[in-house]
């Protein structure tokens, strides 16, 4: 069921690129550029564990903050952006075959080279041991033209739903 | 944590062409906030200049903040390239109309100074960390997993046997063209040769790996720095000895089964091959660690394949297959000659001092071309001489040899960038020793 609206829905279908900010040990705002993916109900994200300091952090606290900014990696008319904070949960059982049937349909929409690279994962094989990143929107912020010395708009998808 | 590539002394350099700055700080209800804004930097106090943008809650005064700037290029069908972002941190004041930071930290990475392969590799530590502690929580061993079959592919090198096959092919080439020929024998030969090169494989990755080579290497290839099937955790350094030892048992069972029923001259050539094989990379003697590498290959890849494949067709030694095997032997030692070439600053540090690691890049070049020159000047002789004149076929390769020289020259300090040079150097070899091999095929056929 879609908690957000649909303007911030288009983005993240759109955007190849997003910045993920999550809290380290010590409470300390930590930002990684990933690729945000999208079911029409939560965020998802992923990391291999070669990169999995953010799936550590997260882990140690769940609150996070997704936004949306680069009009060069999110080709949408007209140009937004949104921030999305939510609530995450790593899913790391089967670091090499539980994230293929969630995030790897939508991975390969935004990176269709994904679908030739995983095919020979024997050459890098710890890139392709990753973890899922499932973040669950609790309010989100929109700036319909993209700039942010304005006032956005916010929603609060748990009240909404 | 994952190397950054951020120049710390040039911090505001490396920012000022990115189109917007991601600021990001924790909100009153604890929840980190990361919004988009226009940034201006100031050389002279060194800091950073943000539009406090509008999102409600703003950051408290003194509070540390995290502001990142991050660009890619979308490659419509494919992906996306120019992957760039740098993060930093500091704490944040007001001044007039604008937030500033001065920035105390930064981690980044731009894929144009660090590439993607190697960010990898250097990130191979974080990979175990996080396994290890899966480990721990959940009371079982988390590895990364890849099916039997790639494994057994990827430890024992498997693409690699052209380097064996291309000898022994050419020792039953001229066996048959003096009148002699048993395929029974031949495939022994083969099958013998094979697993003592797949053991030598093995046993050069367990030897790597204990001297700290390997670990060093964080720009391995398809073609250099091992299979790093240790390092990635998928085959413990153990199971590599066990493999080693097996398909070296095989290779010396297969021999002394020959020897036994071809003779006694075949013992001093595979006892002569074996020792090669295992001297190359094994304590005390390990060749390849004090610049003998290249002549190791090249005998046991040339003359001893190639004159050990045709004594057991024939029975008997001779100088043509002998000199046959010349070009091939040349051809195999620049193989490897080649593919150290990327791993020549992890061996330098693991004191495996091979040719490339003691010579400068000219010479090595020069040396290269030398020995082209060398393997090309045998191949015109033998075919005006001893070797049937078709062998010539073997010149057609030339133009990649120089596609070779033309990669070396352009692409020496650069690992990724040589792998298509490292490719067609293993081509000039397979397709040279396959020539050469039709040449005395055609002139078979013909006589």
């Amino acid at each position: 069921m879609s908690t957000l609206p649909v303007e911030i829905e288009e983005l993240l279908n759109s955007a190849l690129a997003a910045e993920l900010t999550v809290l380290d040990a010590k409470g300390r705002p930590v930002t990684y550029p990933l690729i945000p993916l999208y079911d029409g109900e939560k965020i998802y994200m992923h990391s291999s564990v070669l990169f999995s300091r953010k799936l550590e952090h997260i882990k140690g606290n769940p609150r996070v903050s997704v936004t949306i900014t680069d009009p060069i990696a999110a080709r949408i008319e007209p140009f937004r952006r949104a921030t999305i904070q939510g609530d995450a949960r790593v899913i790391d059982d089967d670091l090499h075959h539980g994230w293929e049937e969630k995030v790897l349909p939508l991975w390969i929409e935004k990176e269709p080279i994904i679908k030739k690279l995983v095919k020979q994962r024997f050459a890098m094989p710890l890139f392709w041991e990753r973890a899922v990143i499932e973040i669950v929107p609790r309010r989100a912020f929109l700036w319909r033209e993209g700039r942010t010395d304005i006032d956005p708009e916010v929603f609060e998808p748990e009240k909404v739903a | 944590m994952a190397p950054s590539t951020v120049r710390e002394e040039a911090i505001l350099e490396d920012v000022q062409d990115f189109t917007h700055a991601i600021l990001a700080f924790v909100d009153d209800e604890g929840y980190p906030l990361n919004v988009a804004t226009s940034f201006e930097t100031d050389p002279s106090s060194g800091a950073i200049r943000l539009k406090p943008p509008k999102v409600g809650p703003q950051p408290r005064e003194g509070a540390e903040v995290n502001v990142t700037f991050s660009h890619i290029r979308p490659y419509p069908g494919v992906g996306y390239d120019q992957r760039r972002y740098v993060s930093l941190w500091g704490a944040v004041r007001r001044d007039g109309g604008w937030l500033v930071v001065m920035p105390e930290r930064s981690h980044g990475w731009d894929e144009d100074r660090l590439h993607f392969f190697e960010l990898c590799e250097r990130s191979v530590p974080v990979g175990h960390e996080y396994m290890r502690k899966l480990s721990r929580e959940r009371g079982e061993e988390v590895k990364p997993q890849l099916g039997l079959g790639w494994l057994i592919f990827l430890a024992t090198r498997v693409p690699f046997l052209t380097a064996t096959i291309v000898p022994i092919l050419l020792g039953g080439m001229v066996a048959r063209s003096h009148g002699v020929s048993n395929w029974w024998l031949w495939l022994l030969c083969l099958i013998g040769g094979a697993a003592i090169h797949l053991g030598l494989n093995v046993l050069n990755d367990v030897s790597d790996t204990t001297s700290g080579a390997d670990q060093a290497n964080v720009n391995p290839t398809m073609f250099s720095g091992g299979s790093r099937m240790i390092q990635y955790g998928l085959v413990s350094l153990n199971a590599m000895r066990v493999a080693s030892f097996a398909l070296y048992a095989i290779g010396i069972g297969i021999g002394l089964f020959l020897v036994a029923t071809r003779g006694i001259e075949l013992l001093w050539i595979g006892m002569a091959g074996v020792f090669l094989s295992v001297a190359y990379t094994a304590p005390p003697f390990r060749l390849v660690y004090r610049g003998l590498g290249e002549i190791c290959v090249a005998l046991g890849f040339g003359p001893i394949m190639v004159l050990g494949t045709y004594f057991v067709i024939t029975q008997e030694l001779a100088w043509e297959p002998f000199y046959a095997s010349l070009p091939v032997a040349i051809l195999i030692m620049l193989v490897l000659y080649v593919n150290q070439i990327p791993d020549r600053p992890s061996d330098a540090r693991a004191s495996k001092n091979t040719i490339v690691v003691r010579l400068s890049r000219e010479k090595i070049i020069a040396g290269y071309d030398l020995s082209m020159i060398a393997t090309y000047l045998l191949i015109a002789i033998g075919a005006l001489t001893i070797m049937p004149a078709w062998t010539l076929l073997g010149l057609l390769t030339i133009p990649l040899a120089l596609k070779v020289h033309k990669g070396l020259s352009s692409h020496y300090e650069h690992p990724y960038e040589l792998m298509a040079a490292m490719g067609t150097n293993i081509m000039v070899h397979l397709a040279t020793g396959l020539l050469l091999s039709v040449g005395y095929l055609i002139d078979i056929i013909l006589t």
